[in-house]
């Protein structure tokens, strides 16, 4: 059997460093011993499969039992491709976030913000044959958190991806255009390169906006492609 | 070409997507029904660098079959949450040999990925199997010189089918990580 064709390893400037100080978690939770760089194996280029049957789709989170959740709705949708531009099908992705107040309906959340009953907060879609997937939510809120005096993380979606390989597994977060706690976060800032960081920040899209019914953001998202394989035959 | 989109931290409130059951490869309606195989537990707990419980980490598994094939008829994947002492469990069966790169085959074991707040990106690592003879020719393995430092990816039997792998995170006896 041929060698598994490996993932393209990252320019280091386009992800944020383990070791980022301005994020004071980092500080006791990142190794001090180099990572070992080891060969792609089937461990690596091979992925569990995620059947929706056994694992179903939930792409509303605008709403409970037909009650509607308050704040603003909106419809996120984009595009996953990898490095090359092609389109990855079949991807699993996991999504969470806050409520409209900066609340998530998580027992270790203390903010002073009121939970909604309407509002859980997470979804499950899968991207069709074209890479494409969206869901419904409600904008979410700003919140406070410990970091330094007076630190809010700007208002973000957590997205999580699972790919044709467990090398390519990813969790990410979706940012909002024009939120002016972007240039205080350090961890959207903790990216070196800024086309890198600002690729985090979705768009406002008025064909994906509905009318008379939700406002559109777009946020695509690329995979790790494979290295170039130069005996490939046709 | 573009370059793949940066990770970001999952937080501390990543339990939005858990689902405590995943935690369980055998569970009903996990396809892995009626697959043969050695039942296992893989336990560990996760510290810092200074020894303290990494409490809101979400440890994920993917694993070979006992057939030592990926997600052919065992679906190797599996989540936990940690308790609030650092420790993860996992129900699973123990994983066969998978081939390696060339000619070369690997031990059995259990690659693991680790997410938490502060934790900007995803660590990786392995889980291995005391005792198996197949560790002493094993590709990664034998890329870890240090003797100590290569004991971080085997786990040790406890009785009973379980296995356990204590990961730490930073300072002394700190795991070996894999850039993947």
């Amino acid at each position: 059997m041929s060698d598994p064709i490996p993932y393209r390893r990252p320019d280091p400037a386009t992800q944020p460093p383990l070791d980022s100080p301005a994020y004071g978690s980092t500080h006791k939770r990142h190794p001090k011993q180099p990572l070992l760089r080891i060969p792609h194996t089937l461990t690596e280029t091979s992925a569990p499969r995620f059947d929706a049957s056994r694992y179903p789709a939930h792409a509303d989170m605008s709403q409970v039992n037909g009650k509607g959740a308050l704040g603003e709705r909106i419809i996120v949708a984009g595009r996953i491709t990898d490095e090359d531009g092609r389109p990855q099908r079949g991807v699993m992705v996991e999504v969470w976030q806050a409520n409209a107040s900066g609340r998530y309906h998580h027992p270790r959340d203390q903010h002073d913000a009121p939970l909604d009953p309407n509002f859980e907060g997470r979804a499950r879609i899968f991207t069709d044959d074209q890479g494409n997937y969206s869901f419904v939510s409600v904008k979410p809120g700003a919140y406070p958190w410990r970091n330094h005096w007076n630190a809010w993380r700007p208002i973000h979606i957590h997205f999580g991806l699972h790919g044709a390989g467990f090398a390519q597994r990813m969790i990410t977060q979706m940012y909002f255009p024009g939120d002016p706690l972007l240039d205080l976060d350090p961890i959207f800032l903790s990216t070196p390169d800024k086309a890198a960081r600002d690729r985090l920040i979705s768009k406002f899209d008025l064909e994906i906006t509905k009318p008379e019914w939700a406002l559109g953001y777009r946020f695509d998202m690329v995979l790790r492609g494979r290295e170039a394989t130069p005996f490939e035959k046709a | 070409m573009t370059a793949a989109t940066a990770h970001q931290t999952a937080g501390p409130y990543w339990h939005m997507i858990d689902f405590p059951e995943w935690a369980d490869l055998l569970r009903a309606g996990s396809g892995n029904e009626g697959v043969q195989g050695e039942r296992i537990t893989l336990m560990g707990r996760i510290t810092d660098g200074e020894g303290a419980p990494v409490a809101d980490g979400m440890v994920e598994i993917f694993q070979a079959g006992p057939d030592g094939k990926y997600e052919d008829v065992f679906h190797g994947f599996g989540r936990a949450a940690t308790d609030s002492d650092g420790v993860f469990r996992f129900t699973t069966l123990k994983p066969g040999p998978v081939p390696g790169r060339g000619n070369a085959m690997q031990a059995p074991h259990i690659e693991i990925a680790i997410f938490a707040r502060g934790l900007m990106q995803h660590l990786v690592t392995r889980a291995y199997f005391e005792g198996e003879a197949l560790n002493a020719t094993d590709p990664v393995l034998t890329m870890v010189e240090d003797p100590a430092r290569r004991r971080t990816l085997v786990a040790k039997p406890q009785g009973d089918g379980v296995w356990r792998l204590d990961i730490r995170l930073q300072g002394d006896g700190e795991t070996v990580f894999l850039e993947v």
